[in-house]
């Protein structure tokens, strides 16, 4: 038990990262890594809503679709679930956490629109995982885009300095990079255990 | 009249281009352009979502309320995903198989979004086709170049899968894998969105001198 929920683990932060190999959640992986303080928010912040919403749908899919025969309704389903969890979260952080709300309100409202959460959710159903699994993945997927996030804004607070062509300022050379950093994590797409 | 749908076709495919100048989509650009084939149905999956919102926006732009509308588009565009998610298993399994996650994953595309909240939602419904048929074109467009470059290197074929299949004799039997890689997605679409900032900024500069 504890060596698959490793394996699960493991793969889903390293070998298959969410952004290198599945490509989810590209969007805010250029769009907030400016500075690797911002970008650490993000992660916690996507940390903590996938951790959830992969428990919330696991639930909402098994208890609810499966017994109504409404498989076909995921998508919806569950990017209601997210969308109004998120917004909880939110009312919630708000209320009762307000150190909290501060360091990641302004990040939640970008996550229901975030593929790597609906990603998540949807990569649950179809490996069959049952729920400790579910979470165990929906957690350290985040965890994999935030270490890519993290080591994406540090190589980015170098590139300021950098003095590219023309035509490639802005996201081109960002995109480059991106590109040899995938590269550098798809070096551990050999390890098989 | 004709002038004004003709500038949003052109700003749909050239001056916004959603991936190009607007860089949105990322996602599903990068995972799926590793054949022309992919790229084409990916792109027309997005096209038929976005005409479908645009339109039910647009219809509907006046029943909303302000404060709820995101959640509103959302439920809209999930519905039409869904649709067509349903229509590709029916009729291009095969496509639907390769394209996995991805046609639900439409949903939070954010061209889809950011078009119900920019255009649909503030305009009237045959405007608003319009402007989700220039702009899924235009997705499409960036997605078949960046499909075909990286089929050609990656695989050493165009078009495979479609019966008009070319094979390039050199490059098949030893393809430059890095271009179907990850890494190689974000270097080609890198390299590509330079190319066409260098070749619009030409342009404009060409414009600006023949003015003087």
């Amino acid at each position: 038990m504890i060596k698959e929920l490793a394996l699960i683990m493991f793969t889903a932060v390293l070998i298959e990262n969410f952004i290198f190999y599945r490509f989810y959640g590209c969007c805010p992986f250029l769009g907030v890594s400016e500075k690797p303080s911002t970008a650490l928010g993000m992660g916690f912040a996507v940390m903590f809503v996938m951790t959830l919403s992969s428990a919330v749908t696991y639930a909402v899919y098994y208890l609810i679709l499966v017994p109504s025969h409404l498989e076909y309704l995921e998508t919806i389903a569950f990017i209601l679930v997210i969308a109004s969890l998120v917004q909880f979260i939110e009312m919630f952080m708000k209320k009762f956490i307000p150190a909290l709300y501060n360091a990641l309100g302004i990040y939640l409202p970008l996550i229901t629109t975030n593929c790597a959460v609906l990603g998540a959710a949807l990569v649950n159903i179809q490996n069959g995982y049952n729920f400790i699994e579910s979470v165990v993945f929906g957690f350290s997927a985040a965890l994999g885009f935030t270490l890519a996030i993290v080591v994406f804004a540090g190589v980015r607070e170098r590139l300021r300095l950098a003095d590219p062509p023309k035509s490639f300022r802005g996201m081109p050379i960002v995109l480059v990079c991106a590109g040899l950093l995938a590269l550098a994590f798809s070096g551990f797409s050999g390890a098989s255990f | 009249m004709k002038n004004k749908y003709l500038a949003i076709l052109k700003d749909g495919i050239l001056y916004k281009n959603p991936i190009f100048i607007q860089l949105l989509g990322l996602c599903s650009t990068l995972a799926v352009t590793t054949t022309v084939v992919n790229s084409v149905g990916m792109g027309l999956a997005v096209t038929a979502v976005l005409m479908c919102s645009n339109l039910m926006i647009s219809l509907l732009r006046k029943f909303i309320p302000d404060q709820v509308r995101i959640a509103c588009f959302i439920v809209i565009i999930s519905g039409f995903v869904t649709a067509v998610d349903m229509l590709i298993k029916a009729y291009f399994f095969e496509l639907s198989k390769t394209l996995g996650l991805f046609i639900p994953l439409i949903v939070v595309n954010c061209i889809i979004l950011a078009r119900a909240e920019a255009f649909a939602s503030k305009n009237t419904p045959l405007p608003s086709v319009v402007d989700g048929f220039a702009m899924g074109i235009g997705f499409t467009f960036a997605l078949v170049i960046l499909g075909a470059i990286r089929e050609l290197f990656g695989s050493g074929t165009l078009f495979s899968g479609t019966g008009f299949e070319i094979t390039v004799p050199g490059l098949h039997d030893k393809p430059v894998l890095f271009f179907v890689s990850s890494g190689g997605a974000f270097i080609t679409l890198g390299i590509l969105i330079a190319a066409f900032h260098y070749l619009i900024d030409k342009h404009e500069e060409k414009a600006e001198a023949e003015d003087k």
